[in-house]
Protein backbone atom coordinates (compact mmCIF):
# COMPACT_ATOMS: atom_id res chain seq x y z
CA UNK A 1 0.00 0.00 0.00
CA UNK A 2 0.99 3.40 -0.70
CA UNK A 3 2.03 6.07 1.81
CA UNK A 4 -0.84 8.11 0.92
CA UNK A 5 -3.84 6.06 1.33
CA UNK A 6 -6.20 9.04 1.07
CA UNK A 7 -4.68 9.44 -2.20
CA UNK A 8 -5.25 6.02 -3.56
CA UNK A 9 -9.10 6.76 -5.19
CA UNK A 10 -7.19 9.58 -6.41
CA UNK A 11 -4.92 7.48 -8.56
CA UNK A 12 -8.03 5.44 -9.92
CA UNK A 13 -10.23 8.35 -11.07
CA UNK A 14 -7.13 9.71 -12.86
CA UNK A 15 -6.10 6.40 -14.69
CA UNK A 16 -10.36 5.90 -15.29
CA UNK A 17 -10.11 9.44 -16.36
CA UNK A 18 -12.50 10.35 -14.21
CA UNK A 19 -11.32 13.21 -12.20
CA UNK A 20 -11.98 17.01 -13.24
CA UNK A 21 -9.51 19.17 -14.23
CA UNK A 22 -8.88 20.60 -10.38
CA UNK A 23 -8.28 17.22 -8.99
CA UNK A 24 -6.05 16.19 -12.03
CA UNK A 25 -3.79 19.45 -11.65
CA UNK A 26 -3.40 18.49 -8.03
CA UNK A 27 -3.16 14.79 -8.65
CA UNK A 28 -0.52 15.14 -11.16
CA UNK A 29 1.83 17.76 -8.78
CA UNK A 30 1.32 15.11 -5.44
CA UNK A 31 2.48 12.38 -8.68
CA UNK A 32 5.86 14.92 -9.46
CA UNK A 33 7.37 14.43 -6.33
CA UNK A 34 5.90 11.23 -4.52
CA UNK A 35 7.61 7.79 -6.08
CA UNK A 36 5.64 5.80 -3.83
CA UNK A 37 2.06 6.82 -5.89
CA UNK A 38 4.33 7.30 -9.08
CA UNK A 39 4.72 3.01 -8.32
CA UNK A 40 1.09 2.76 -7.44
CA UNK A 41 -0.26 4.43 -10.35
CA UNK A 42 1.88 2.29 -12.34
CA UNK A 43 0.51 -0.75 -10.93
CA UNK A 44 -3.09 0.23 -11.64
CA UNK A 45 -2.19 1.05 -15.49
CA UNK A 46 -0.43 -2.27 -15.99
CA UNK A 47 -3.85 -4.02 -14.57
CA UNK A 48 -6.28 -2.03 -16.75
CA UNK A 49 -3.77 -3.32 -19.68
CA UNK A 50 -3.91 -6.78 -18.43
CA UNK A 51 -7.79 -6.69 -18.17
CA UNK A 52 -8.23 -4.93 -21.48
CA UNK A 53 -8.04 -8.42 -23.78
CA UNK A 54 -11.30 -9.28 -25.50
CA UNK A 55 -10.77 -12.94 -24.27
CA UNK A 56 -12.19 -11.46 -20.77
CA UNK A 57 -15.39 -11.16 -22.64
CA UNK A 58 -17.43 -14.69 -22.83
CA UNK A 59 -18.98 -14.52 -26.06
CA UNK A 60 -22.82 -15.20 -26.08
CA UNK A 61 -23.62 -18.73 -26.70
CA UNK A 62 -24.84 -19.56 -30.14
CA UNK A 63 -28.85 -19.96 -29.44
CA UNK A 64 -29.12 -16.76 -27.33
CA UNK A 65 -30.26 -14.08 -29.95
CA UNK A 66 -32.87 -16.44 -31.07
CA UNK A 67 -34.37 -16.84 -27.84
CA UNK A 68 -34.31 -13.07 -27.57
CA UNK A 69 -35.83 -12.37 -30.59
CA UNK A 70 -38.09 -15.35 -29.91
CA UNK A 71 -38.94 -13.26 -26.69
CA UNK A 72 -39.26 -10.04 -28.29
CA UNK A 73 -42.02 -11.74 -31.06
CA UNK A 74 -43.86 -13.46 -28.44
CA UNK A 75 -44.27 -10.49 -26.60
CA UNK A 76 -45.14 -7.85 -29.47
CA UNK A 77 -47.46 -10.47 -31.09
CA UNK A 78 -45.49 -10.31 -33.95
CA UNK A 79 -44.08 -13.54 -34.31
CA UNK A 80 -44.00 -14.54 -38.22
CA UNK A 81 -47.00 -12.33 -38.93
CA UNK A 82 -46.43 -13.70 -42.68
CA UNK A 83 -46.84 -17.00 -41.91
CA UNK A 84 -49.09 -17.36 -38.83
CA UNK A 85 -52.92 -15.73 -39.52
CA UNK A 86 -52.85 -13.03 -36.98
CA UNK A 87 -56.37 -12.61 -35.44
CA UNK A 88 -56.01 -15.97 -33.77
CA UNK A 89 -58.50 -15.41 -30.95
CA UNK A 90 -61.31 -15.04 -33.86
CA UNK A 91 -60.29 -18.44 -35.46
CA UNK A 92 -63.34 -20.18 -34.52
CA UNK A 93 -65.59 -17.85 -36.73
CA UNK A 94 -62.69 -17.86 -39.67
CA UNK A 95 -63.02 -20.86 -42.13
CA UNK A 96 -59.73 -20.89 -43.18
CA UNK A 97 -58.61 -24.27 -42.24
CA UNK A 98 -61.25 -25.81 -43.37
CA UNK A 99 -61.49 -25.79 -47.02
CA UNK A 100 -65.47 -26.44 -48.34
CA UNK A 101 -68.28 -24.21 -46.86
CA UNK A 102 -70.05 -27.06 -45.01
CA UNK A 103 -67.08 -28.07 -42.76
CA UNK A 104 -67.20 -24.03 -41.83
CA UNK A 105 -71.30 -24.44 -41.29
CA UNK A 106 -71.01 -27.27 -39.44
CA UNK A 107 -68.01 -25.90 -37.14
CA UNK A 108 -70.10 -23.00 -36.37
CA UNK A 109 -72.88 -24.70 -35.25
CA UNK A 110 -71.05 -26.32 -32.86
CA UNK A 111 -69.65 -23.41 -31.51
CA UNK A 112 -73.45 -21.38 -31.67
CA UNK A 113 -74.87 -24.62 -29.92
CA UNK A 114 -72.08 -24.59 -27.44
CA UNK A 115 -73.55 -21.21 -25.92
CA UNK A 116 -76.72 -23.45 -25.44
CA UNK A 117 -75.40 -26.46 -23.63
CA UNK A 118 -78.69 -27.58 -23.16
CA UNK A 119 -79.44 -28.82 -26.05
CA UNK A 120 -78.75 -32.84 -26.07
CA UNK A 121 -79.60 -33.28 -30.23
CA UNK A 122 -76.88 -31.00 -30.78
CA UNK A 123 -74.34 -32.69 -28.12
CA UNK A 124 -74.87 -35.72 -30.24
CA UNK A 125 -73.99 -34.27 -33.44
CA UNK A 126 -71.27 -32.27 -31.73
CA UNK A 127 -69.68 -35.86 -30.59
CA UNK A 128 -70.41 -37.57 -33.66
CA UNK A 129 -69.74 -35.07 -36.25
CA UNK A 130 -67.22 -32.91 -35.29
CA UNK A 131 -64.20 -34.54 -34.27
CA UNK A 132 -63.66 -35.40 -38.07
CA UNK A 133 -64.18 -32.71 -38.91
CA UNK A 134 -61.65 -30.61 -36.56
CA UNK A 135 -59.31 -33.29 -36.65
CA UNK A 136 -58.99 -32.63 -41.16
CA UNK A 137 -58.62 -28.63 -39.71
CA UNK A 138 -55.69 -29.96 -37.01
CA UNK A 139 -54.21 -32.02 -39.94
CA UNK A 140 -53.74 -28.86 -41.60
CA UNK A 141 -52.86 -26.80 -38.98
CA UNK A 142 -49.82 -29.16 -37.75
CA UNK A 143 -48.15 -29.85 -41.00
CA UNK A 144 -47.97 -25.90 -41.63
CA UNK A 145 -46.94 -25.52 -37.87
CA UNK A 146 -44.34 -28.69 -39.23
CA UNK A 147 -43.27 -26.68 -42.43
CA UNK A 148 -43.63 -22.92 -40.77
CA UNK A 149 -40.68 -24.11 -37.80
CA UNK A 150 -38.55 -24.94 -40.48
CA UNK A 151 -39.19 -22.11 -43.07
CA UNK A 152 -38.31 -19.72 -40.55
CA UNK A 153 -35.66 -21.48 -38.81
CA UNK A 154 -37.81 -21.19 -36.19
CA UNK A 155 -37.38 -24.71 -34.96
CA UNK A 156 -36.95 -24.27 -31.16
CA UNK A 157 -37.01 -21.72 -28.99
CA UNK A 158 -34.98 -23.39 -26.52
CA UNK A 159 -32.10 -25.40 -28.38
CA UNK A 160 -30.71 -27.86 -26.23
CA UNK A 161 -29.81 -31.70 -26.81
CA UNK A 162 -30.32 -31.53 -22.55
CA UNK A 163 -34.10 -32.52 -22.04
CA UNK A 164 -33.35 -31.54 -18.05
CA UNK A 165 -33.37 -27.90 -19.55
CA UNK A 166 -36.48 -28.65 -22.02
CA UNK A 167 -38.70 -29.77 -19.87
CA UNK A 168 -38.59 -26.88 -16.92
CA UNK A 169 -38.59 -24.33 -19.97
CA UNK A 170 -42.19 -25.40 -20.69
CA UNK A 171 -43.12 -24.60 -17.28
CA UNK A 172 -45.24 -21.50 -17.11
CA UNK A 173 -45.44 -21.41 -20.79
CA UNK A 174 -48.09 -24.30 -20.74
CA UNK A 175 -50.13 -25.21 -17.91
CA UNK A 176 -49.60 -29.42 -18.20
CA UNK A 177 -45.65 -31.01 -18.26
CA UNK A 178 -44.86 -32.62 -21.22
CA UNK A 179 -42.16 -35.37 -20.63
CA UNK A 180 -39.45 -35.19 -22.87
CA UNK A 181 -37.52 -38.62 -22.79
CA UNK A 182 -33.84 -38.56 -24.20
CA UNK A 183 -34.11 -41.07 -27.17
CA UNK A 184 -30.39 -39.48 -28.64
CA UNK A 185 -29.32 -43.62 -27.88
CA UNK A 186 -31.73 -44.85 -30.48
CA UNK A 187 -31.05 -42.17 -33.06
CA UNK A 188 -33.32 -39.91 -32.24
CA UNK A 189 -31.37 -36.38 -30.44
CA UNK A 190 -33.30 -33.79 -28.90
CA UNK A 191 -32.90 -30.56 -30.67
CA UNK A 192 -35.33 -28.44 -27.93
CA UNK A 193 -38.70 -26.93 -27.73
CA UNK A 194 -41.00 -24.34 -28.84
CA UNK A 195 -43.97 -22.88 -28.18
CA UNK A 196 -46.80 -23.23 -30.83
CA UNK A 197 -50.41 -22.86 -31.49
CA UNK A 198 -53.03 -25.36 -32.43
CA UNK A 199 -56.80 -24.17 -32.87
CA UNK A 200 -55.74 -21.11 -30.70
CA UNK A 201 -54.21 -22.86 -27.69
CA UNK A 202 -50.74 -23.15 -26.65
CA UNK A 203 -49.45 -26.41 -27.03
CA UNK A 204 -45.73 -27.86 -26.48
CA UNK A 205 -43.40 -28.76 -29.50
CA UNK A 206 -40.16 -30.87 -28.40
CA UNK A 207 -37.92 -31.31 -31.46
CA UNK A 208 -35.69 -34.12 -32.26
CA UNK A 209 -34.05 -35.19 -35.11
CA UNK A 210 -33.73 -38.63 -37.14
CA UNK A 211 -30.42 -37.77 -39.33
CA UNK A 212 -31.53 -34.93 -41.27
CA UNK A 213 -34.91 -34.77 -40.63
CA UNK A 214 -36.95 -32.95 -38.40
CA UNK A 215 -39.85 -34.48 -36.07
CA UNK A 216 -42.28 -31.89 -34.32
CA UNK A 217 -43.60 -33.45 -31.82
CA UNK A 218 -46.74 -31.46 -30.30
CA UNK A 219 -48.54 -31.74 -27.14
CA UNK A 220 -51.27 -30.67 -25.87
CA UNK A 221 -54.03 -31.77 -22.74
CA UNK A 222 -55.83 -34.80 -24.77
CA UNK A 223 -59.80 -34.36 -24.52
CA UNK A 224 -62.52 -35.91 -23.10
CA UNK A 225 -63.69 -37.43 -26.48
CA UNK A 226 -60.32 -38.16 -27.88
CA UNK A 227 -59.24 -41.43 -29.23
CA UNK A 228 -57.47 -43.63 -27.55
CA UNK A 229 -54.43 -45.33 -29.63
CA UNK A 230 -52.43 -44.76 -32.39
CA UNK A 231 -53.22 -43.42 -35.83
CA UNK A 232 -51.09 -42.54 -38.61
CA UNK A 233 -52.01 -40.54 -41.46
CA UNK A 234 -50.25 -38.93 -44.36
CA UNK A 235 -50.50 -35.29 -45.49
CA UNK A 236 -49.36 -33.11 -47.78
CA UNK A 237 -46.00 -35.40 -48.14
CA UNK A 238 -45.88 -35.50 -44.62
CA UNK A 239 -46.52 -38.02 -42.02
CA UNK A 240 -48.44 -37.61 -39.02
CA UNK A 241 -48.92 -40.35 -36.03
CA UNK A 242 -51.26 -38.95 -33.52
CA UNK A 243 -52.06 -40.99 -30.04
CA UNK A 244 -53.02 -40.04 -26.73
CA UNK A 245 -51.17 -41.06 -23.19
CA UNK A 246 -51.16 -39.82 -19.81
CA UNK A 247 -54.21 -37.28 -20.57
CA UNK A 248 -52.08 -35.66 -22.98
CA UNK A 249 -52.93 -35.76 -26.85
CA UNK A 250 -49.76 -36.20 -29.22
CA UNK A 251 -48.75 -35.46 -32.54
CA UNK A 252 -45.55 -36.75 -34.54
CA UNK A 253 -45.26 -34.28 -37.98
CA UNK A 254 -42.04 -35.36 -39.78
CA UNK A 255 -41.20 -35.85 -43.72
CA UNK A 256 -39.74 -39.25 -42.09
CA UNK A 257 -40.97 -42.64 -43.69
CA UNK A 258 -44.16 -43.61 -41.24
CA UNK A 259 -42.42 -46.59 -40.76
CA UNK A 260 -39.86 -44.50 -38.93
CA UNK A 261 -42.05 -42.03 -37.20
CA UNK A 262 -43.98 -45.20 -36.14
CA UNK A 263 -40.56 -46.17 -34.58
CA UNK A 264 -40.34 -42.93 -32.73
CA UNK A 265 -43.62 -43.11 -31.57
CA UNK A 266 -43.00 -46.38 -29.88
CA UNK A 267 -39.63 -45.52 -28.40
CA UNK A 268 -40.93 -42.22 -27.02
CA UNK A 269 -44.44 -44.09 -25.71
CA UNK A 270 -41.99 -46.59 -23.93
CA UNK A 271 -39.51 -44.02 -22.65
CA UNK A 272 -42.09 -42.23 -21.20
CA UNK A 273 -44.17 -44.94 -19.80
CA UNK A 274 -41.46 -46.22 -17.56
CA UNK B 1 -70.57 -20.24 -45.98
CA UNK B 2 -74.13 -18.74 -44.52
CA UNK B 3 -72.69 -19.26 -40.94
CA UNK B 4 -69.81 -16.72 -40.61
CA UNK B 5 -72.18 -13.79 -41.93
CA UNK B 6 -73.26 -13.23 -38.56
CA UNK B 7 -69.78 -13.20 -37.44
CA UNK B 8 -68.50 -11.00 -39.48
CA UNK B 9 -69.31 -7.53 -38.90
CA UNK B 10 -67.68 -8.10 -35.87
CA UNK B 11 -64.96 -9.72 -36.94
CA UNK B 12 -64.00 -6.78 -39.40
CA UNK B 13 -63.85 -4.13 -36.54
CA UNK B 14 -61.56 -6.05 -34.59
CA UNK B 15 -59.69 -6.92 -36.96
CA UNK B 16 -59.04 -2.93 -38.16
CA UNK B 17 -58.21 -2.51 -34.20
CA UNK B 18 -55.75 -5.51 -33.92
CA UNK B 19 -54.24 -4.11 -37.04
CA UNK B 20 -53.42 -0.64 -35.98
CA UNK B 21 -52.52 -2.32 -32.18
CA UNK B 22 -50.36 -4.63 -34.05
CA UNK B 23 -48.30 -2.12 -35.99
CA UNK B 24 -48.24 -0.03 -33.13
CA UNK B 25 -46.22 -2.94 -31.82
CA UNK B 26 -44.34 -4.20 -34.51
CA UNK B 27 -42.70 -0.56 -34.60
CA UNK B 28 -41.89 -1.14 -30.86
CA UNK B 29 -40.34 -4.54 -31.35
CA UNK B 30 -38.34 -3.22 -34.06
CA UNK B 31 -37.22 0.27 -32.08
CA UNK B 32 -36.35 -2.48 -29.44
CA UNK B 33 -34.56 -4.48 -31.44
CA UNK B 34 -32.44 -1.56 -33.30
CA UNK B 35 -31.60 0.11 -29.43
CA UNK B 36 -30.79 -2.93 -27.25
CA UNK B 37 -30.25 -5.96 -28.96
CA UNK B 38 -26.33 -4.70 -30.13
CA UNK B 39 -25.80 -4.63 -26.44
CA UNK B 40 -26.50 -8.70 -26.03
CA UNK B 41 -23.17 -9.51 -26.24
CA UNK B 42 -22.46 -7.34 -22.85
CA UNK B 43 -25.76 -8.43 -21.16
CA UNK B 44 -24.53 -11.75 -21.16
CA UNK B 45 -21.05 -11.06 -20.46
CA UNK B 46 -22.27 -9.08 -17.21
CA UNK B 47 -24.67 -11.80 -16.40
CA UNK B 48 -22.39 -14.25 -16.88
CA UNK B 49 -19.82 -12.70 -14.69
CA UNK B 50 -22.34 -12.22 -12.10
CA UNK B 51 -24.19 -15.14 -12.03
CA UNK B 52 -20.48 -17.49 -12.96
CA UNK B 53 -22.72 -19.88 -14.78
CA UNK B 54 -23.31 -20.39 -18.43
CA UNK B 55 -27.00 -21.86 -18.63
CA UNK B 56 -27.95 -19.44 -15.63
CA UNK B 57 -26.38 -16.56 -17.35
CA UNK B 58 -28.48 -17.64 -20.23
CA UNK B 59 -31.58 -17.40 -18.80
CA UNK B 60 -30.86 -13.99 -17.04
CA UNK B 61 -30.57 -12.34 -20.11
CA UNK B 62 -33.70 -13.91 -21.91
CA UNK B 63 -35.25 -12.55 -18.36
CA UNK B 64 -33.41 -9.49 -19.05
CA UNK B 65 -34.52 -8.78 -22.40
CA UNK B 66 -38.06 -9.52 -21.49
CA UNK B 67 -38.00 -7.62 -19.04
CA UNK B 68 -36.55 -4.62 -20.82
CA UNK B 69 -38.99 -5.28 -23.83
CA UNK B 70 -41.91 -4.93 -21.28
CA UNK B 71 -40.84 -1.50 -19.26
CA UNK B 72 -39.62 -0.53 -22.85
CA UNK B 73 -41.77 2.79 -22.30
CA UNK B 74 -39.71 3.91 -19.53
CA UNK B 75 -36.73 4.13 -22.02
CA UNK B 76 -36.04 7.67 -22.05
CA UNK B 77 -32.98 7.91 -24.82
CA UNK B 78 -30.17 7.19 -21.99
CA UNK B 79 -27.43 5.33 -23.10
CA UNK B 80 -28.88 1.77 -24.23
CA UNK B 81 -26.27 -0.11 -22.95
CA UNK B 82 -26.50 1.12 -19.26
CA UNK B 83 -30.03 0.78 -19.39
CA UNK B 84 -29.88 -2.60 -20.57
CA UNK B 85 -27.27 -3.28 -17.75
CA UNK B 86 -28.84 -2.31 -14.78
CA UNK B 87 -31.81 -4.76 -16.17
CA UNK B 88 -29.86 -7.62 -16.29
CA UNK B 89 -28.10 -6.57 -12.61
CA UNK B 90 -31.81 -6.76 -11.33
CA UNK B 91 -32.72 -9.81 -13.36
CA UNK B 92 -29.49 -11.36 -11.29
CA UNK B 93 -30.53 -10.26 -8.38
CA UNK B 94 -33.81 -11.78 -8.27
CA UNK B 95 -32.25 -14.99 -9.85
CA UNK B 96 -30.42 -14.82 -6.72
CA UNK B 97 -33.23 -14.47 -4.15
CA UNK B 98 -35.49 -16.89 -5.85
CA UNK B 99 -33.11 -19.54 -5.45
CA UNK B 100 -32.06 -18.55 -1.60
CA UNK B 101 -35.96 -18.85 -0.80
CA UNK B 102 -35.75 -22.30 -2.30
CA UNK B 103 -36.44 -22.50 -6.01
CA UNK B 104 -36.67 -25.47 -8.19
CA UNK B 105 -34.81 -28.69 -6.45
CA UNK B 106 -32.87 -29.40 -9.73
CA UNK B 107 -31.06 -25.79 -9.25
CA UNK B 108 -30.17 -26.23 -5.76
CA UNK B 109 -28.67 -30.11 -6.90
CA UNK B 110 -26.82 -28.21 -9.73
CA UNK B 111 -24.94 -26.01 -7.01
CA UNK B 112 -24.63 -28.21 -4.37
CA UNK B 113 -20.99 -29.93 -5.65
CA UNK B 114 -20.31 -26.20 -7.05
CA UNK B 115 -19.17 -24.32 -3.70
CA UNK B 116 -19.06 -20.24 -4.94
CA UNK B 117 -15.44 -19.81 -6.42
CA UNK B 118 -14.06 -17.99 -3.41
CA UNK B 119 -14.38 -20.79 -1.28
CA UNK B 120 -12.02 -22.72 -3.57
CA UNK B 121 -8.35 -23.00 -2.29
CA UNK B 122 -6.56 -20.38 -3.77
CA UNK B 123 -5.21 -21.50 -7.45
CA UNK B 124 -1.55 -21.48 -8.18
CA UNK B 125 -1.39 -19.23 -10.70
CA UNK B 126 1.86 -20.82 -12.21
CA UNK B 127 0.44 -23.73 -12.61
CA UNK B 128 -3.08 -22.28 -14.06
CA UNK B 129 -1.34 -20.17 -16.39
CA UNK B 130 0.45 -22.64 -17.55
CA UNK B 131 -2.50 -25.07 -17.87
CA UNK B 132 -4.99 -22.86 -19.47
CA UNK B 133 -3.49 -19.10 -20.31
CA UNK B 134 -3.59 -15.76 -19.25
CA UNK B 135 -7.08 -15.23 -19.85
CA UNK B 136 -8.58 -17.74 -18.39
CA UNK B 137 -6.57 -16.85 -15.00
CA UNK B 138 -8.01 -13.61 -14.95
CA UNK B 139 -11.23 -14.48 -15.63
CA UNK B 140 -10.80 -16.75 -13.08
CA UNK B 141 -9.18 -14.39 -10.55
CA UNK B 142 -12.01 -11.78 -11.03
CA UNK B 143 -14.88 -14.61 -10.50
CA UNK B 144 -13.04 -15.18 -7.23
CA UNK B 145 -14.04 -11.10 -5.85
CA UNK B 146 -17.05 -11.03 -3.70
CA UNK B 147 -19.95 -9.60 -5.70
CA UNK B 148 -20.21 -6.06 -5.08
CA UNK B 149 -16.22 -6.00 -5.93
CA UNK B 150 -16.77 -7.94 -8.90
CA UNK B 151 -19.65 -5.90 -10.40
CA UNK B 152 -18.03 -2.56 -10.28
CA UNK B 153 -14.68 -4.03 -11.44
CA UNK B 154 -16.71 -5.67 -14.75
CA UNK B 155 -18.71 -2.80 -15.36
CA UNK B 156 -15.38 -0.16 -15.33
CA UNK B 157 -12.51 -3.00 -17.35
CA UNK B 158 -15.15 -4.80 -19.44
CA UNK B 159 -17.90 -2.79 -20.08
CA UNK B 160 -16.27 0.63 -20.00
CA UNK B 161 -19.32 2.59 -18.23
CA UNK B 162 -18.51 5.83 -16.26
CA UNK B 163 -18.09 5.90 -12.61
CA UNK B 164 -21.64 7.97 -12.58
CA UNK B 165 -23.18 5.16 -14.63
CA UNK B 166 -22.02 2.43 -12.76
CA UNK B 167 -22.87 4.26 -9.06
CA UNK B 168 -26.71 4.37 -10.79
CA UNK B 169 -26.51 0.60 -11.89
CA UNK B 170 -25.24 -0.52 -8.37
CA UNK B 171 -27.09 2.12 -6.50
CA UNK B 172 -24.39 3.67 -4.63
CA UNK B 173 -22.71 6.81 -4.13
CA UNK B 174 -20.00 7.51 -6.58
CA UNK B 175 -17.75 7.37 -3.58
CA UNK B 176 -18.05 4.14 -2.70
CA UNK B 177 -17.49 3.34 -6.36
CA UNK B 178 -14.28 4.67 -6.48
CA UNK B 179 -13.14 2.45 -3.50
CA UNK B 180 -15.01 -0.73 -4.91
CA UNK B 181 -12.93 -0.37 -7.65
CA UNK B 182 -9.95 0.49 -6.03
CA UNK B 183 -10.04 -2.74 -3.57
CA UNK B 184 -11.38 -5.02 -6.42
CA UNK B 185 -7.85 -4.05 -8.48
CA UNK B 186 -6.10 -4.60 -5.26
CA UNK B 187 -7.47 -7.91 -4.40
CA UNK B 188 -7.14 -8.52 -8.38
CA UNK B 189 -3.72 -7.47 -8.49
CA UNK B 190 -3.13 -9.92 -5.19
CA UNK B 191 -4.90 -12.95 -7.03
CA UNK B 192 -2.45 -12.67 -9.76
CA UNK B 193 0.38 -11.48 -8.02
CA UNK B 194 0.50 -12.79 -4.36
CA UNK B 195 1.33 -9.97 -2.40
CA UNK B 196 2.64 -8.42 -5.23
CA UNK B 197 0.66 -5.05 -4.84
CA UNK B 198 2.58 -4.13 -1.66
CA UNK B 199 5.40 -6.62 -2.30
CA UNK B 200 7.92 -3.54 -1.65
CA UNK B 201 6.46 -4.20 2.59
CA UNK B 202 5.34 -7.69 3.12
Amino acid sequence: MSLHPDKIPLLHGLADGELDAANTIAIEAHLKSCGDCRAELAKIEALRDMLSTPSLRTPSPDGLRARIEAVIDTESGTAHQVARPAPQRLAPTRPRYFGDGVAAHVLNRRWGSGALTGALAASLLIALAVPQLTQAGLEDQLVQSHVRSLLVGHVVDVATSNRHLVKPWFNGKVDFAPPVPELADEGFPLAGGRLDYLDDHEVAAIVYRRRLHTINLFVRPARTLSLAGAVSMRRDGYNLIRWTAGGLEYWAVSDLDARELELFRQLYAARTAS
Amino acid sequence: MKGTGLFRPRLVFSADRAEAARTAEADKAARFRQAMLVHMDAAYNLARYLARDATIAEDIVQDAFLRAYRGFESWRGEAPKYWLLAIVRKCHLDHVAANRKGGPAASLDDWADAPPPQLVESHNPESLLAEKGEAVMLRTSIEQLPEPFRETLVLRELEELSYKEIAAITEVPIGTVMSRLARAREMLHNLLIPGGWREARS
